[in-house]
């Protein structure tokens, strides 16, 4: 993790932006869009992790517990309740920062840290993927399927570029989070705090607060891109939204990408999602694509442990005067 | 400043801090010396709240503080550093003192621009750009030393920031922790090497085995038997000039 506090020029912020823009104008066939879409998709809520494992150095393996929460929240508020898809995408955020925070608080109430509290989310998930194999307001193993009526009102888009804009939008806010995250003092202490613990509070750091704070921000987002799943797929069941692999890629996005960065998560998932059409494109076999992305993990944690972001970072040596 | 009134810490049999008293005046460079062992770090990490206290009291500038999360000391005005140094090492020498600085300044221009200038009351102007991980031993401590003085605290804990620095290293660090002191700062200071505690210090306490055995000024302390025989032994002579106590670099 080499995140610092130094912000990024605004003129590679919206040159990004400008790339994202064009993009399904340049490539509009079905195929690229959707591409597109699950690129920024998993950069989404890879950036959900990396807000709290990657800034606030608060390693989770259940960060699908906020996935499944919102995908649920708002998929049962349409179907049982009959409210707009529309009002689900808050609800989801709420219901993801709910569960962040009383896992947060539970966690490090007791001083969880590290390889422990990974344990702890990862049971966390575990449990919430049973309760909602076992409940009937979710539908059970059965899953929920969102009847297709494709309108802008239903949150359905008949261009997949709608959704394609729709997930721009709320991934180039998660940036500008992490971006503001550089430049504020929340972003320091989160900094501090994962440094070193003992040196934050020193200094008046509330570490606990803090840490609670950003397990509450990392499960809104968590918890819409949930609800953005199941509006995109229009299906969801507890092995789909509380899967450990959906844990797995939100981590693995990040860490490919540079944890502790700004744009790891997109180039993480820009990868991933590359990898898994061309692997799927060429062959037939199943998982392939999570086969060659756990090898590429392996070769960068061996040559780029900071994540391939490095590889765009310009190789000047830094002035370095010793004393 | 910061009164502390019977002060006990016990780890299982071990009295590690035994009913302790001290008192430190707004404005002074005051001392906690001692043998190895004699827990002076734990009465810090108590004072500090980094570690709960079995009975006795510790209040500053008048507040209660016994049993107050770390924090909230910290924002009342008391610091402390640590002996073995804990920077956060992936980041720059500037952030590091950044973190503290935003603790008074919550805009990011204000607490860069403090965390500069603090810089430069210590002397670390030039090394703002490096990773704290690369520091020597001598920069570690000064950074410790940044930081905490960033947070704009009325009363520093410095515990031993000259352990591990040569002569001239040291010769500088007594120089900053003087300027401290005249900007207003109160100092209290854990250390081993005699002859700064000696020069910096108005006033100094002496812990031995978990008690405070002696306190004075440096010249009624090395002078003082108690304190002559909890570092060489029982049967030594107080020496007249203190230099027994005073030449050694490392008691």
């Amino acid at each position: 993790m080499n995140s610092t506090l130094k912000p990024i020029p605004w003129k590679l912020h919206l040159g990004v932006l400008a790339v994202a823009i064009v993009f399904p104008f340049v490539f509009p066939s079905n195929f690229m869009v959707n591409f597109g879409v699950m690129a920024l998709f998993y950069a989404f809520i890879g950036q959900s992790w990396n807000i709290a494992g990657g800034f606030a150095g608060q390693l989770s393996f259940g960060h699908v517990a906020f996935f499944g929460v919102g995908a649920y929240a708002s998929t049962i508020l349409q179907m049982r309740y009959g409210f707009s898809p529309w009002l689900g995408l808050p609800a989801a955020a709420l219901a993801g920062a709910v569960v962040g925070g009383i896992i947060a608080v539970l966690a490090f109430r007791a001083g969880l840290k590290g390889s422990y509290l990974a344990l702890i989310t990862l049971a966390f998930a575990e449990v919430l993927r049973i309760v909602a194999n076992s409940i009937s307001i979710t539908g059970g193993g059965l899953g929920m399927l969102i009847p297709m009526k494709a309108s802008v009102a239903n949150f359905q888009f008949t261009e997949r570029i709608g959704f394609y804009f729709l997930i721009l939008v709320l991934t180039a806010g998660s940036i500008a989070l992490a971006e503001w995250l550089r430049r504020s003092r929340f972003g320091a202490q989160l900094a501090a705090i994962r440094e070193n613990e003992d040196s934050a509070k020193a200094l008046g750091i509330d570490v606990f607060a803090e840490k609670v704070k950003v397990m509450v921000i990392s499960g809104a987002i968590g918890g819409m891109g949930g609800c953005f799943f199941a509006q995109y797929f229009l299906y969801i069941d507890p092995l789909v939204v509380f899967g450990v692999d959906k844990s797995v890629e939100m981590l693995l996005v990040s860490m490919i990408g540079g944890a502790g960065t700004v744009y790891g998560p997109l180039v993480g998932s820009v990868l991933l999602a590359l990898i898994s059409d061309v692997t799927r494109d060429l062959t037939q076999i199943q998982g392939l694509s999570l086969v060659l992305y756990g090898g590429l993990l392996v070769v960068i944690i061996a040559y780029l442990p900071n994540g391939l972001i490095d590889l765009f970072k310009r190789r000047t040596p830094s002035p370095r005067k010793r004393d | 400043m910061l009164k502390v009134t019977g002060l006990t810490k016990i780890f299982g049999g071990l009295r590690a801090v035994d009913n302790a008293s001290l008192q430190v005046d707004e404005g002074r460079i005051v001392a906690l010396i001692g043998p190895n062992g004699a827990g002076k770090t734990t009465l810090f990490a108590c004072i500090a709240g980094f570690l709960p206290v079995n009975s006795g009291r510790a209040e500053l500038l008048g507040q209660d503080i016994t049993g107050m999360p770390v924090h909230k000391i910290a924002r009342a005005g008391m610091v402390r550093t640590f002996q073995i140094t804990q920077p956060f090492a992936k980041l720059t020498v500037h952030e590091n003192i950044a973190v503290g600085a935003y603790q008074k300044y919550p805009d990011r221009q204000q607490s860069w621009d403090h965390a500069r200038a603090i810089a430069r009351q210590v002397g670390m102007e030039h090394m703002l750009a490096q990773p704290a991980a690369d520091l020597t031993v001598a920069g570690r401590k000064r950074l410790e030393l940044a930081r905490a003085l960033a947070t704009s605290p009325r009363l520093l804990l410095l515990d031993e920031v000259m352990a591990g620095l040569n002569p001239s290293e040291i010769l500088e660090i007594i120089a900053i922790i003087r300027k401290i002191r005249d900007s207003g700062v109160t100092v209290l200071l854990i250390e081993h090497v005699m002859h700064a505690v000696m020069s910096l210090s108005d006033h100094i306490h002496v812990l031995s085995y978990g008690k405070i055995i002696a306190q004075g000024s440096p010249q009624e302390v090395v002078n003082n038997q108690a304190v002559v025989e909890a570092y060489l032994g029982r049967g030594s002579k107080a020496p007249p000039t203190g230099v027994a106590v005073a030449g050694g670099t490392h008691a």
